[in-house]
């Protein structure tokens, strides 16, 4: 990046000569440092699963968690600023409350994705603020079925049948595509994203920690922690078909 | 002249303003004040009424029942309205009095137990922290003489532990082993408390079954806002279960022997 | 004398996606003495060294009870500290108040970390410069949370914050396999011994410099502790037989310290 320190870099409201936002690209640069999240739509339900980077050996396994339920049939992966992906998700179920107190429905996940994307956006506009250094994955199931989000610190946002943020995105994305998504069942899924965080986790970095949820006909279109038979299955599955993979 | 076209064609008032000189902001205004310039009411009565919630507790939990219909003054309005009303799977809460007010309770509610759902600690509400918000929410609610016009039984069963408490629209809380809202409280009280009290453990949920529809039926003789289609929900460890609606045989021949009611004046 | 363009003001992020400001909030945090918390399965405790400004000064407090299943001890500024801490205090009286429950530890924890999370995006604030160590208990057993002025919270098995922690932290991550199945006088003895690694070379843990914070039933040494064992700090003389069961130090143990994590003086 050329343009770095020619002052145009400084602020979410000042653009450079070539008309970009330098600082919607540096909250990008916060995401890309962070654990990958990824994303799977398929046939009867969503998955989600984060690789949680483990900062010390004095955490507690499983306490600090990175997916957040959003509403009952909602939730979202963050990667980026920690801080941030909480700040959002508060933010999405204080959305998704108002739809329901007005509707007396479910929030669809395209009115979610909208929602959290100009509210992000406004992050873009000022220099009293700086953007959310985080990219989310939102997914769930509406009455249109299953549905997946990804929205970026710029707020613009893309509907997915496989999502990947964070650092490891491009490899988990070319495995994510090898994938035939729609036929998919979440059991399935749930096999699949274990393996895919387990093969983008780089062995140079720190340790690190599998998450997984879902939310799909098997949990009755509710957002919870993939079951812990289910998890140890896909975890143990996972190692193996690295091990395979090296020899 | 009068310069305000506002108040062309309506009376004017020479011996105040002959010469409309009153500057815009202070123009005589004869038009109609508008509908809340009498100060804003709150609610003064209800409107659509359920009538009595019973509820006692038994060997495995809690057993709660209340008819299905909703009044329009004393007409029977609606026949199908459920007044037991799940929250999470260890609570139920009954209501009589204002039916619109109970649907406004109900959203509340869900929308407290989405938020504790979305928390996935854990932790959860039961009986006793749902009924401590809804006696916060109704006595906040008659402090600012806008009470919520209902009468509610909080009934649960949580870690082993029995709850069942009152709330009503002043605030006001008791809890005891038989509780009943409205007519209730004065005609099937008595019966569940003789029924009830001291058994609390000993009580099949055949018996509790029983005790209910038999207060259910009395009610239903004596009580002209009730109606005999009614639900009953039992809360127990195995969590929250409400029947679909059923009624009871009734007997209406002896109706012809009264006298002194109605036209039948001998 | 900025360290870059980077880093005077918490709204801008750095070519890196980086916050300065936010990374120098938590500089503040390794300004204030040392903290150390520790959990077992069936108590938590916080270990805190304080300090003062002279010998007619008197020590600055380093502990706060937030409710009678939550306390915390905290380093950097200490007025932060204070605004932080009456802020959980109204949120667990709102949780007594509206649920008639003990609010959960984890919520509490949360909630100053979304409040904290605030100053590190919008203009016209600075982070809070203040970490703290909470112990809680609920539902769900004994807890120890680290909340840091990023506006992040975790939860440890043991954690040390402040001045030399990381001096502390060696020591816990050495032992901290072995806590879960403590006595309450070995895990404040372990707290101690990590605490310990934190001074200076000619200091030492007394009656006068140290405090303790304990959730869980009594030990021996305590008298008139609370039914169901609520937080209570304890100072001052009581700390003795706590402090007898030390195990001295071998003196060959290299100090522990390195230039860039002086035990600076703050005006806090």
């Amino acid at each position: 990046m050329t343009s770095i320190g020619t002052g145009y870099d400084l602020s979410a409201s000042t653009y450079s000569p070539d008309g970009r936002i330098f600082q919607v690209e540096y909250a990008n640069k916060a995401v890309e440092n962070s654990g990958t999240a990824i994303g799977l739509r398929v046939k009867d339900g969503v998955v989600l699963a984060v690789e949680k980077l483990v900062h010390s050996k004095l955490l507690i396994p499983e306490a600090n968690r990175r997916i957040q339920a959003i509403d009952k049939h909602v939730a979202m992966a963050t990667a980026g600023l920690l801080a941030d992906g909480r700040q959002l998700a508060n933010r999405a179920r204080d959305e998704s409350a108002s739809y329901r107190d007005n509707f007396r429905a479910p929030a669809p996940l395209k009115y979610l994705a909208d929602r959290l994307g100009s509210y992000m956006q406004v992050y873009t506009l000022y220099s009293s603020v700086r953007p959310f250094g985080i990219s989310t994955i939102v997914g769930g199931i509406d009455e249109n079925g299953p549905s997946l989000y990804v929205i970026e610190p710029s707020g613009v946002f893309y509907g997915y049948y496989g999502a990947a943020v964070g650092k490891g995105r491009q490899l988990a994305k070319t495995e994510l595509e090898k994938l035939n998504l729609s036929e998919l069942t979440t059991r399935q899924a749930a096999m699949e994203a274990a393996r895919i965080i387990h093969l983008v986790h780089d062995k140079a970095e720190k340790h690190f920690e599998l998450e997984m949820s879902w939310i799909g006909d098997e949990t009755n279109g509710l957002h919870l922690p993939v079951p812990k038979d289910l998890f140890a299955e896909a975890d143990a599955k996972a190692r193996a078909a690295l091990e395979e993979d090296l020899e | 002249m009068d310069h305000f076209p506002t108040n062309w064609g309506r009376p004017r008032n020479d011996a105040f303003d002959a010469y409309g000189t009153y500057p815009i902001a202070q123009r005589p205004y004869n038009g109609l004040k508008d509908a809340f310039a009498e100060g804003v009411q709150h609610t003064q009565q209800p409107i659509v009424t359920g009538t009595s919630v019973l509820a006692i507790k038994y060997k495995d939990g809690v057993m709660m029942a209340a008819d299905n219909l909703a009044s329009y003054g004393s007409l029977a309005r609606f026949k199908d309205v459920q007044r037991l009303h799940p929250v999470g799977t260890n609570t139920v809460v009954g209501a009589g009095g204002d039916m619109s007010d109970f649907q406004y309770i109900q959203s509340l509610l869900d929308g407290l137990m989405i938020e504790e759902f979305t928390e996935q600690d854990g932790h959860s509400l039961g009986p006793a922290e749902i009924h401590e918000y809804l006696s916060q929410v109704m006595y906040g609610r008659r402090s600012q003489i806008n009470p919520l016009w209902n009468a509610l039984l909080v009934g649960g069963f949580k870690e082993g532990k029995r709850f069942l408490a009152y709330v009503d629209l002043l605030g006001t809380t008791y809890s005891a082993s038989t509780l009943a809202t409205g007519y209730g409280a004065y005609i099937a009280q008595p019966l569940l408390r003789k029924a009830v009290e001291g058994n609390e453990d000993k009580l099949t949920e055949e018996e509790a079954m029983q005790i209910l529809e038999a207060n259910l039926k009395v009610l239903y003789y004596r009580d002209a806002r009730s109606l005999n289609k009614f639900q009953i929900a039992k809360i127990t460890a195995a969590g929250v279960s409400i029947t679909e609606s059923k009624s009871m045989d009734t007997t209406w021949s002896f109706a012809e022997g009264i006298r002194g009611y109605g036209s039948q004046t001998q | 004398m900025f360290r870059n363009t980077y880093d005077s003001d918490n709204t801008v992020f750095s070519p890196q996606g980086r916050l300065h400001q936010v990374e120098y909030a938590l500089e503040a945090v390794k300004q204030g003495s040392a903290a150390v918390g520790l959990r077992s399965k069936t108590h938590s405790i916080l270990l805190a060294l304080k300090r003062s400004s002279g010998e007619l000064a008197s020590y600055q407090q380093k502990m706060f009870r937030i409710d009678d299943h939550v306390g915390i001890a905290i380093a950097g500024l200490t007025s932060d500290a204070r605004v932080l801490s009456n802020f959980m205090r109204q949120q667990a009286m709102s949780s007594k108040m509206v649920f008639n429950r003990p609010i959960p530890v984890n919520r509490l924890v949360s909630s100053i970390a979304d409040k904290a999370q605030v100053n590190t995006q919008e203009y016209g604030r600075r982070p809070y410069g203040v970490g703290f160590l909470v112990i809680g208990q609920d539902q769900s057993g004994p807890h120890l949370y680290e909340f840091s002025p990023s506006g992040s919270a975790y939860e440890y098995y043991a954690m040390s914050i402040g001045a030399r922690s990381q001096s502390a932290k060696t020591y816990l991550e050495k032992y901290y396999e072995s806590f879960d199945d403590c006595s309450l006088e070995e895990l404040i003895t372990h707290g101690l011994h990590a605490l310990r690694e934190t001074l200076q070379q000619d200091k030492a843990l007394n009656v006068n410099n140290t405090s303790i914070g304990i959730l869980g039933p009594a030990s021996q040494h305590e008298t008139s502790v609370p039914s169901g064992g609520g937080f209570r700090i304890l100072e001052g003389e009581i700390l003795q037989p706590f402090l007898d069961t030390m195990v001295p130090k071998e003196t060959s143990a290299a100090p522990a310290t390195t230039s860039s994590d002086d035990d600076v003086q703050m005006q806090e």
